[in-house]
């Protein structure tokens, strides 16, 4: 009974752990690939910790909503935030024993990820602007293409794990050190790079700095918000940010991940997992400084491109085993 | 068996009272009893699926020279339990919907009729009681598609395209179960202890004959025309049935006759499955994506999600067939499942367009809009429904779509390359449909619900009789209940797939307060992730109401233009339109740019006309040329018939001369 209980215990550190160093993390993320940017481009930039103080700011502020609108706008950033949230929870981030381990499938998490942008996209129309639904329909289109990679180079991570069960995955992992360097995982690692991308709205995919009717996607599903729900959608996109990029960092180097149940290692994974996700944050925005975003009709080719990736990542596992 | 024989008699009942009762007390006596039937046949059903017993009913009186035969085993069993289930809430839904045409005494007893036949499909066990009344399902909901006839001459053309592929899906699979009974007797008991004896070319025979009937029946492309067509003319509460029952009636068949009489068979019978399904799940899934009439779209998800539900059939028979039977197993209860859920959500959804379509009268989602705010209960129901087919977690298409992904993730063992390609391309298949589905439902609701009313019709929509609210009530029930506590159903799952030579398998999947995976590893505890979900909501909601004031209502952001007019809004086809232009090579849409140069200079465009259409590429290019060359020959025929009596009796002459001569 004691260890159900310290374990629960210990599940719901580990959670609540995740959770704030996400919610923390994710908006340092952003502010961290602005500036690398920033330096990239010969300028001095704002500082790594702006994100939080403009969510700071837009959380202070009054709350505005359009006239015609229904309760799907004010619940909009409440569910995408929500499901966000609960994916941090449950995701194997800084341990692999996380409240609710055993649901912590990768498809679960896949699917937790679809019903946040699929709010978003029904908030977008929920105004009846043209602006919204420019949004809405490019996100949803770019979101039905990234969905099948993204389950593909999951799926040959499963294959090869022979589970789906995402701390599963990541705890074998660590105990087989040769499953990172396998063709299968590096070919998922492309694709899922690509993928997470698209989802996190990032060049060549979506800029998240434009505000140009001709480009901007996620930026115009949200015009319609301001104030407090602006804040929680920006939080809620950062926090999308940071889990997919951690989830990348322990999918192919998990190394640094508390397996056991003792607090030190707990601090110790957070330090690893920072660490880890601020390289890959620097690589990905040092490639994004040096391309340009694509046209949307052109996107598809990428996201197809990392489609095939993952179904060769499938094939490789089942041809080299 | 007497409580199902029963209810079959409260449905005989049904029709002599809408034959007999006067029109205002007609709808409400018919579908009274009706229900009562349909809840007499649930309650035997269940108790069949419970208890693991199977029983059987024998009469040589009702039907002449063979008799009547109904065995309830578990299988028949879990189908019955479902078409009764969603012939309670059609039922109860047809009494504030019934108007018109649908009072009359023929719609409502073959109304019932057809229930009714849905309900023996399943419980049959001999080869004349299974064709008697898959006949009589299919000339019921025929005559039932042609309701509003007078008024709509569009449903004529649907019931001839359905009859005449319902009538060549049911010789195909007459020939199929009369190969099969070539050794001795017609009930499905001989088939079973008979065909052992047969030879493996004429099993296989059988098999594609009755494949090819089923998979018509259940809309697998490339014999899915009549579906798109069919579902959308009929009433209502019959699309709800045909979709939900009748579709689900021809994956029955294919499992009866694949699994059960012919015992598994061999390993390309479940490719050909698989590939019908793979087609079917990705054409379906894309048409949905491009419609813009609801009934339409929702016919073509019924394509998609039944060609899910092949794929999981096929991939079942294929690892049972290759020797993993935990797989396969855990594969079959996904794709059933699914079957399940489908019945409930798709049965939910399109009583929700006959809603919408009482509310505005209109279907098509271009004259929708803002529907929320005028008719929200029937908006919250229809959503449910929308939530659970693109599997939203907690949904029951969640759960059925993650335990059919585990069935075919843990399939890839081995060596046996054949399985392994139909199951990495089933997996890329229900990857593929997973997205476009989700583009598909959020159309609907978003340009349907949401947003600025289209049309004055739905700007004063109003709310429906709360009799259709209830009867698309009970079907969000199991939408909701399979899905947050899968636990309740896994166990009559279980018992539904031990049939015939199968019965000696153990359970593969554990219950608990979620699902866990025998002897694999996976599982998911959907009720725990909704209470965590809940539980997060909640805190967030909290934390961000303290010391604030309610949202301040304002103006739309107008971009410095006048105030946006409903006109200005993405509609369905702009919605999609960046999607079919993506997939252009396979929707093939027919776009057509009409554009008037003024007078004074060519370099001005007076008026200019845009129309984009995206017809089914299939039926344009497979069936109308058939059609084509069948009128020729028909035509053809036409000559020699020129109505002389003398040249017909001449006809005869020379046949019997022709006759004579082969004989002698």
């Amino acid at each position: 009974m004691t260890d159900i209980g310290s374990s629960l215990g210990y599940g719901f550190i580990a959670s609540l752990m995740q959770v704030v160093l996400v919610a923390i993390g994710g908006p340092l993320l952003m502010g961290l690939m602005a500036k690398v940017r920033a330096r990239a481009e010969g300028r001095v930039g704002a500082p790594i910790y702006q994100p939080l103080r403009d969510l700071r700011k837009l959380m202070a502020k009054e709350g505005l909503r359009a006239r015609y609108s229904s309760v799907v706008l004010a619940a909009a950033p409440l569910v995408v935030l929500g499901s966000t949230t609960l994916a941090v929870a449950i995701s194997p981030l800084v341990t692999t024993h996380p409240l609710l381990s055993a649901s912590s499938d990768l498809f679960v998490i896949v699917y937790l990820l679809l019903t946040g942008s699929i709010t978003m996209a029904l908030a977008g129309l929920d105004t009846g602007t043209a602006f919204g639904g420019m949004g809405s329909s490019r996100a949803i289109t770019i979101g039905a293409l990234a969905e099948p990679a993204l389950l593909v180079a999951v799926i040959a991570l499963s294959i090869q794990a022979r589970t789906s069960n995402l701390p599963t995955i990541v705890a074998d992992t660590i105990t087989h050190p040769v499953w990172t360097s396998t063709p299968t995982r590096l070919l998922a690692l492309v694709a899922l790079v690509i993928v997470v991308i698209a989802e996190t709205g990032r060049l060549p995919v979506d800029n998240p700095n434009t505000h140009l009717e001709l480009t901007m996607i996620h930026e115009a599903m949200t015009l319609e918000y301001a104030g407090s729900d602006l804040g929680l959608i920006t939080l809620g996109a950062a926090m999308r940010l940071g889990l997919l990029f951690t989830l990348l960092v322990n999918l192919f180097v998990p190394w640094g991940v508390a397996t056991g149940s003792s607090v030190l290692g707990l601090l110790a994974a957070v330090v690893f997992l920072v660490l880890k996700t601020s390289l890959l944050a620097v690589v990905v925005s040092l490639i994004e400084v040096h391309s340009a975003k694509l046209r949307l009709f052109r996107v598809p080719e990428l996201l197809a491109g990392g489609f095939v990736l993952a179904v060769l990542a499938v094939i490789t596992e089942l041809v080299t085993r | 068996m007497v409580l199902f024989m029963a209810g079959l008699g409260c449905c005989v009942l049904g029709v002599v009272a809408a034959t007999v009762i006067s029109l205002e007390r007609r709808v409400i006596v018919v579908t009274l009893v009706g229900s009562v039937g349909c809840l007499l046949t649930f309650t035997a059903a269940s108790q069949v699926l419970v208890s693991g017993r199977a029983e059987s009913f024998h009469s040589s009186l009702v039907l002449p020279l063979a008799g009547i035969n109904l065995t309830l085993d578990p299988l028949g069993a879990l189908f019955v339990a479902m078409t009764s289930f969603v012939g309670v809430a059609t039922l109860v839904y047809c009494v504030g919907y019934a108007r018109g045409e649908l009072r009359s005494r023929s719609a409502l007893s073959l109304l019932l009729v057809f229930l009714m036949s849905l309900l023996v499909v399943p419980a049959a066990s001999s080869v004349v009681t299974l064709m008697f009344f898959w006949e009589l399902m299919a000339l019921s909901s025929m005559l039932l598609i042609m309701v509003e006839q007078r008024r709509r001459v569009e449903t004529r053309v649907a019931a001839q395209w359905y009859g005449a592929m319902t009538q060549l899906g049911a010789a195909s699979i007459l020939l199929g179960l009369l190969l099969l009974s070539t050794k001795g007797g017609q009930t499905f008991g001989d088939i079973r202890s008979h065909v052992a004896a047969l030879s493996p070319t004429l099993r296989s025979f059988a098999f594609v004959l009755t494949l090819i009937g089923f998979a018509s029946k259940a809309g697998a492309v490339p014999f899915h025309v009549w579906l798109p067509k069919a579902h959308p003319e009929a009433p209502s509460p019959v699309s709800a049935l045909m979709s939900s029952a009748m579709v689900a009636m021809g994956v029955y068949g294919i499992v009866r006759v694949g699994n059960d009489l012919l015992g598994g068979g061999t390993l390309w019978w479940w490719i050909i499955v698989v590939a019908l399904g793979v087609v079917s799940a990705l054409f379906g899934a894309l048409h949905a994506v491009t419609s813009v009439d609801l009934k339409r779209l929702l016919a073509y998800s019924t394509i998609d999600i039944l060609g899910l539900v092949l794929i999981g059939v096929g991939c079942s028979g294929a690892l049972a067939a290759s020797g993993h039977p935990r797989t396969a197993h855990l594969a079959l209860i996904g794709a059933l499942l699914l079957v399940v859920s489908h019945a409930a959500f798709k049965g939910c959804l399109f009583l929700g367009v006959g809603a919408i379509e009482r509310a505005t009268g209109s279907r098509s989602l271009d004259h929708l809009g803002g529907l929320i705010r005028r008719i929200p209960i029937s908006t919250a129901l229809f959503v449910v429904g929308a939530l659970s087919i693109v599997a939203v977690p907690a949904f029951s298409g969640f759960t059925s779509e993650w335990l059919l992904l585990q069935g075919l993730l843990h399939g890839f063992v081995g060596k046996s390359s054949p399985t392994l390609i139909m199951l990495l391309v089933g997996v890329v298949a229900l990857a593929l449909t997973g997205g476009l589905t989700a583009v598909a439902f959020v159309k609907v609701i978003g340009i349907g619900f949401l947003g600025q009313a289209r049309s004055t019709a739905a700007a004063s929509a109003h709310e429906v009789p709360r009799t259709m609210q209830i009867g698309m009530g009970i079907l969000c029930i199991p939408c909701v209940v399979l899905g947050v506590a899968p636990g309740i159903v896994i166990p009559l799952l279980n018992r539904a797939i031990q049939t015939g030579h199968s019965s000696s398998v153990s359970r593969p999947v554990e219950t608990g307060i979620g699902l866990s995976l025998v002897h694999l590893r996976g599982a998911i505890e959907p009720m725990l992730l909704l209470a965590g979900f809940v539980v997060i909501v909640a805190v967030i909601a909290g934390a961000n109401s303290i010391r604030r004031r309610p949202a301040r209502k304002v103006e739309a952001w107008r971009g410095g233009g006048d105030r946006p007019t409903a006109r200005m809004q993405y509609t369905a086809t702009s919605y999609a339109e960046p999607l079919q232009r993506v997939f252009a090579d396979v929707l093939r849409p027919e776009i057509d740019v009409e554009v008037t140069h003024a007078v004074e200079s060519h370099y001005y465009e007076q008026s200019l006309s845009y129309e984009s259409r995206v017809g089914d590429a299939i039926e344009r290019l497979a069936y109308q040329p058939a059609i084509r060359a069948v009128t020729r020959v028909g035509l053809a025929a036409r000559r020699i018939q020129n109505g002389s009596v003398h040249r017909y009796l001449a006809f005869g002459f020379i046949a019997l001369l022709i006759i004579l001569v082969v004989l002698a």
